[in-house]
């Protein structure tokens, strides 16, 4: 286990389940790693793949009725006195009030909709301050909306007067943003954050973000599809599958080594606008039914390199030298070796 | 501005679009009519077999010509020409070329009606444009169609739901459904922007076939110029603005060397797949402020933003005809030369 001040959070076999009439969907099985204080975590995975329930499971905003069945969630939440370590799972419901927002933040997908239709935006800042700390006077409160809402490069006058629909998609994202920074967490979990947005706009939000970053260390753990916006933005990368972290490495290693196959579809699959397009070619079959997953390694049924052993036992998730993680047989562990021989 | 000479070929297009304005009225107050300019001067030319790329920021209004080209919005100035015929927007039925022009929408889900079948959905469009055809000529078609887009076995999914339906298999089904009456022109308006990345690609891949196969021509509405590059690999691609079209030309070599200020923006926001190109991080834009489409002048729309602006962008500017593309700007031997992105 490294040492508590490098990794801001620890996932530790976590899985997650949604128990309904019937049976019982697990949407995240056995998932163990870390964010790296400081630094941008990204989760890349398709629809259905279980990267937001298993970031939601930080701030026990698992949608219903979602429980964490298995596993522990730790926090190392930076005190007065030092680091000390929060069981984010074992918190009580009022102490989880208090870990939310103060600690961990998160921009949700889709601003139109996480935004209050009926309240002009001074008036949500205000009501999470309220509800957070109330010691803090009127002006002392205004100051800060507007220190936040400059900060993200808005125009404090005329975005805290409006009403959400008076705002563009992209002024809304933004707010979202400075709404997260309102507590100054030490986390941000952001969920898709430019999904509905255009390139141009995504790519101003991703450097506000990368500044934000930078300049206040914050840690973020993005949630994504694109895999292009991982390479531009992202520290360290997670592939997730069928609710299985399939990978886990720096996204320098990850895109160089393309061990995991799904993760070499992935890439392979994306276009690009520098480069070969003829070569690529797409991940063959369809994402998996949870309900009925298949026997063996779950993504064996869409993969080029299957062979015997994949369909009758499923791959250990293999932990390597350099910190990174693989669940496949195919891994190989030369290529893994302790970075520090790198340097 | 006069009618570009945009043709490839000396045959006249399958599609042309003359100096089409769009303008929504909103009721203002009593003496300021609000006027929504949504699409200003738009010519294209769309030839046989050709696929078109239409790629712009939200809101610059590709979707609305995507609306003229298929004959749901009707200009309000502007002549629009199907195989030298003009049928200004809306389709005429005796001109019988409303079903040589298909849309294929970006919601799969919501274009599909969800307490019908699928077969049901295939088999009204067949059925109200063949009224002669027995149930089991159309029954071949449906099977014929089902193989095309690579569903099989079709009994499989022609009873079933939308909602039974994963969001691949939808927009396959829609697809099926734009090429039922055998059009000459298809636009499809982000058709996989809703869809997952592993299968995204299947589906770029099936409409590159049908235009190769079958010499449809498309249309292809995106923000997304990477998926745009691998579909429209040799076809056109015309970058929008506020309602203006900026610049029109291979799209291998906008991509490669973009000359308006704002396509080399919109390049250089493009996320690479690959970590090692990081790019330059500010793009060359003065602000993030879309200019406003009301009421407009005569003007470039990019002057506000554009960092090579000059005097001369106030006043009314036309296409420029450079080695690579036509490209709607005045200044043009001020904005740098080079590619976005060096070649490995």
């Amino acid at each position: 286990m490294q040492s508590n001040t490098e990794n801001i959070a620890e996932f530790r076999h976590i899985s997650i389940d949604y128990p309904l009439k019937k049976y019982t969907i697990r949407a995240v099985t056995d998932v163990t790693f870390e964010l790296k204080r400081g630094k941008i975590t990204a989760l890349v995975g398709e629809s259905g793949s279980g990267k937001t329930t298993l970031a939601s499971s930080l701030i026990r905003c698992i949608s219903e009725p979602g429980r964490v069945a298995e596993g522990e969630i730790v926090f190392y939440g930076k005190e007065e006195d030092g680091i000390r370590e929060i069981r984010a799972d074992a918190l009580s419901d009022k102490e989880m009030r208090k870990f939310r927002w103060n600690k961990v933040s998160m921009v949700f997908q889709a601003a139109q909709s996480a935004l209050n239709p009926v309240m002009t935006v001074r008036q949500q800042f205000f009501e999470t301050l309220d509800a957070h700390d109330s010691k803090l006077t009127k002006e002392q409160k205004e100051e800060k909306c507007r220190g936040l809402l400059e900060y993200v490069k808005l125009d404090a006058d005329r975005v805290l007067a409006s009403y959400p629909h008076e705002l563009s998609g992209g002024m809304k994202q933004r707010v979202m943003i400075a709404f997260s920074l309102l507590l100054d967490p030490e986390l941000i979990i952001l969920d898709e954050p430019t999904t509905a947005l255009d390139v141009i706009t995504q790519n101003y939000i991703f450097n506000l973000l990368k500044e934000i970053n930078r300049e206040r260390g914050i840690s973020m753990l993005l949630m994504t599809h694109d895999i292009s916006v991982v390479a531009k933005f992202a520290d360290y990368m997670g592939v997730m599958y069928g609710g299985r972290l399939m990978e886990y490495g720096t996204v320098a290693e990850v895109f160089k080594n393309r061990e995991h196959p799904y993760t070499a579809g992935l890439i392979g699959a994306t276009p690009s606008i520098i480069g070969d397009i003829s070569s690529m070619h797409p991940i063959e079959g369809s994402p998996p039914d949870l309900m009925n997953l298949p026997k063996g390694c779950i993504f064996s049924p869409r993969c080029p390199k299957c062979c015997d052993l994949c369909l009758t036992a499923e791959p250990p998730t293999r932990e390597f030298a350099d910190g990174s993680k693989g669940k496949c047989y195919f891994f190989k562990e030369a290529d893994h070796a302790d970075a520090a021989d790198a340097n | 501005m006069q009618t570009q000479q945009m043709q490839t070929e000396s045959a006249a297009p399958l599609m042309r679009l003359e100096n089409i304005n769009m303008v929504f009225k909103k009721p203002g107050s009593l003496f300021t009519d609000r006027n929504i300019h949504v699409l200003k001067d738009v010519s294209l030319d769309i030839s046989e077999g050709e696929i078109v790329a239409l790629v712009g920021e939200s809101g610059c209004g590709k979707t609305t010509l995507g609306k003229i080209i298929t004959g749901l919005y009707r200009p309000t100035s502007g002549d629009v020409y199907f195989e030298g015929e003009r049928v200004s927007g809306t389709f005429d039925k005796k001109l019988s070329s409303y079903n040589q022009v298909q849309f294929i929408q970006q919601d799969s889900y919501a274009a599909l009606n969800p307490v019908r079948t699928i077969y049901q959905s295939l088999y009204a469009p067949i059925k109200t444009h063949n009224r002669k055809w027995s149930k089991k000529q159309i029954d071949g078609r449906i099977e014929e169609l089902m193989g095309l887009i690579g569903l099989q076995p079709s009994a499989q999914f022609l009873t079933k739901y939308p909602h039974q339906l994963s969001g691949g298999q939808r927009q396959r089904i829609l697809m099926a459904r734009a090429i039922s009456l055998e059009p000459k022109l298809i636009v499809a308006d982000e058709p996989v922007s809703m869809i997952d990345v592993s299968l995204r690609l299947s589906l770029l891949n099936l409409m590159k076939e049908l235009n190769e196969k079958l010499n449809m021509s498309f249309v292809y509405i995106s923000h997304d110029l990477s998926t745009t590059r691998y579909i429209a690999r040799n076809g056109r691609v015309a970058v929008m603005y506020l309602g203006e079209i900026v610049e029109v030309g291979n799209i291998g070599d906008v991509i490669a060397k973009p000359r308006h200020p704002y396509t080399r923006a919109l390049i250089q926001a493009v996320p690479i797949p690959d970590p090692e190109y990081k790019g330059n991080d500010e793009l060359p834009l003065r602000s993030m402020q879309l200019g406003s489409l009301e009421n407009r002048g005569d003007g470039c729309a990019f002057y506000e933003r554009c960092l090579y602006s000059c005097e001369k962008c106030r006043g009314k500017i036309g296409f420029v005809k450079t080695d690579t593309a036509d490209v709607l700007c005045c200044n043009l031997e001020n904005v740098p030369r080079d590619p976005v992105y060096d070649k490995k």
